[in-house]
């Protein structure tokens, strides 16, 4: 009797996690479906799992809008520079924080975890950026958000576990700390470099708060700017069908999810090869350090 | 000979023998530093502003003191209660509802014995967590869109009216934050899983040799297990309850349903940004900032004193 009570609350269970699941990816699957679809199916509301009647007509629209086109670039290289220094910065700082023996350890330890409880606020922070200049530039996009308090506790927690008598040989063979630490540490720990790096990069690629606060011009709008622009403000009209370049009727709604999975695609691209990664460095962050 | 080194040695005070010993480690941390000074720390002293009537031409020292003037203004102004109001709400609706949402999964997903369900569940329902709030505000407005939309295609399917749920106040808290548990859920169960691999299976054992049912065994031995992880997880977010995310709720909120989705940040940035109004806005920013503090330290104090699990 216990048994049939045990197997029932597992079934239960476990379409219970199918459900959620399925929660989670039919979305995409929805949207990838309705923007291969041709216009009367879309119309009709026909498109509910796989494409009908295959075509790839709003993404032709959507590959060739210049808009698109510049905000690809932008994204590109906001996440290129961005995660760089911020990889860099965070880095260093990581290292230097995880010696404990470290002169001012803790002043800098708490200095830096007070910031994840109170923060100056959105005008201060804008205040300050346009101060040294940075509205509207490719550093208004980088620097204000360049350290995050908590990437920069799951890297300290991590060089923490690096084995001392490793760094004590390098020491003695007449090393500094810097090079120690390029030499030494950044071969053997390849792994955090390359998990907070995704970290940095994706969160760089969503960004749109410091788009939306620090950049005016068009020519420096990242993806996230331009996504919202053309489907929440609907700039692509607001009647159901729309004509784009004459007499080419397109459903509203396919040519909004083409640019939605445009603009995410990358991200699920990579998402697959690089989940085990991020898995293991949000376990490394609920470690207390 | 070891007097005169020791000698040598007292004549360099103690603090600059470790700086010179530590400079490499210092010079590595500095650009770190410089960070938080410019972009967290100056924006703190930035809030004096909210003191001062902040003249873009004049900056910020030479500004004329005003005092408590503008929190007056906020305090007394008729938006008060209802950005109040929607923003406690919000907080608390999302905190009720999308706080035990990830410890209740990581359970389920620590009953699974099929390894292959477990894992499945997991990939897929991290996803979410590194889609843009644009692309899910996004989706949220299409697939809800009264005429296009998938939701209504269904109720409409169903022998149900369509509701056009973004432009009814009385839905905006419903969908943002289930809209939240959804992107967020997933990637949030992943310290709850680690706190349960870390649990001793020995207490499963005695538990079970004590006659206890799985069931019996989840409230005995799993739920006091995580129970820090969930403290300190709980007073982080109780931090929140006033702070929440602006990004999202600024994307899907519209003037039609400012009713009950303007909440302070969103004013802020309208007041701020928007009309000048500097500050006015640094005033609701120290405002938020100082009760948000008070919360975690409250919370911090409650659970050290009942639980002895606590942040500091």
């Amino acid at each position: 009797m216990r048994n049939v009570r045990l197997s029932i609350m597992s079934l239960v269970i476990g379409l219970v996690l199918l459900a959620l699941a399925v929660s989670m990816i039919y979305p995409f699957l929805y949207m990838i479906s309705v923007s291969l679809s041709s216009d009367k199916y879309v119309i009709k509301g026909a498109v509910s799992l796989l494409p009908r009647g295959l075509s790839f007509k709003v993404y032709d629209i959507v590959l060739h809008d210049p808009r698109i086109y510049s905000a690809y670039r932008n994204t590109f290289l906001y996440v290129l520079l961005g995660t760089a220094l911020s990889l860099t910065v965070t880095s260093l700082g990581a290292y230097a924080l995880s010696k404990k023996s470290m002169l001012l350890h803790s002043t800098f330890t708490y200095l830096i975890v007070f910031t994840m409880f109170f923060n100056g606020g959105m005008i201060p922070t804008f205040l300050v950026v346009r101060g040294l200049g940075l509205i509207d530039s490719i550093w208004g996009m980088v620097l204000p958000t360049a350290v995050s308090t908590w990437n920069l506790i799951i890297m300290r927690t991590f060089f923490a576990g690096f084995p001392t008598e490793l760094e004590e040989s390098g020491k003695i063979d007449g090393l500094n700390d810097i090079q120690v630490f390029y030499y030494l540490v950044i071969p053997t720990t390849k792994a955090i470099f390359a998990t907070i790096g995704l970290f940095y990069a994706v969160s760089i690629w969503n960004n749109f708060y410091s788009a939306l606060l620090y950049l005016r011009s068009q020519d420096h709008f990242p993806l996230q700017v331009v996504l919202r622009n053309i489907i929440l403000e609907g700039q692509v009209r607001s009647t159901n069908v729309t004509s784009v370049g004459g007499d080419q009727l397109v459903v509203e709604e396919s040519l909004k999810y083409a640019v939605i999975m445009v603009s995410t695609l990358p991200i699920l691209l990579v998402y697959p090869f690089l989940q085990k990664y991020f898995v293991k460095g949000a376990m490394i962050g609920s470690i207390k350090g | 000979m070891e007097r005169s080194k020791a000698a040598a040695a007292r004549r360099t005070p103690r603090p600059i023998r470790k700086l010179n010993k530590d400079k490499y480690l210092l010079l590595m941390v500095l650009p770190c530093l410089i960070y938080y000074l410019v972009f967290r720390y100056a924006p703190m002293f930035g809030l004096v502003i909210s003191f001062k009537n902040y003249n873009l031409f004049k900056g910020v020292w030479a500004s004329p003191w005003v005092g408590f003037k503008y929190y007056h203004t906020f305090l007394n102004s008729p938006d008060f209660v209802d950005l109040l109001r929607n923003t406690i709400l919000l907080g608390v609706t999302k905190l009720v509802f999308s706080f035990p949402a990830p410890i209740l999964l990581a359970l389920m997903l620590n009953e699974v014995t099929v390894s292959f369900l477990k894992r499945f569940v997991q990939t897929v329902s991290y996803l979410p967590h590194f889609i843009s709030n644009v692309v899910v505000a996004s989706m949220v407005l299409t697939f809800l869109s009264p005429s296009t939309g998938i939701v209504n295609h269904w109720l409409k399917g169903l022998g149900f009216h369509a509701v056009n749920f973004m432009s009814e106040p009385g839905w905006f808290r419903p969908v943002y934050v289930l809209s939240e548990i959804w992107q967020h859920v997933g990637w949030e169960t992943i310290i709850y899983l680690a706190a349960l691999t870390a649990i001793d299976p020995l207490l499963y054992e005695a538990a079970r040799i004590d006659g206890a049912n799985r069931w019996r065994q989840t409230l005995s031995v799993t739920l006091p297990g995580i129970a820090p992880t969930i403290i300190i997880l709980f007073i982080f977010n109780i931090g929140d309850v006033l702070d929440i995310g602006f990004e999202k709720v600024f994307l899907l909120a519209s003037p039609a349903i400012y009713s009950t989705a303007d909440i302070i940040s969103t004013y802020v940035y309208r007041v701020g940004l928007g009309q000048g109004n500097y500050s006015y806005a640094a005033s609701i920013d120290l405002f938020t900032s100082i009760i948000s503090l008070i919360f975690v330290c409250t919370a911090n104090y409650l659970a050290r004193k009942f639980s002895d699990n606590s942040i500091w």
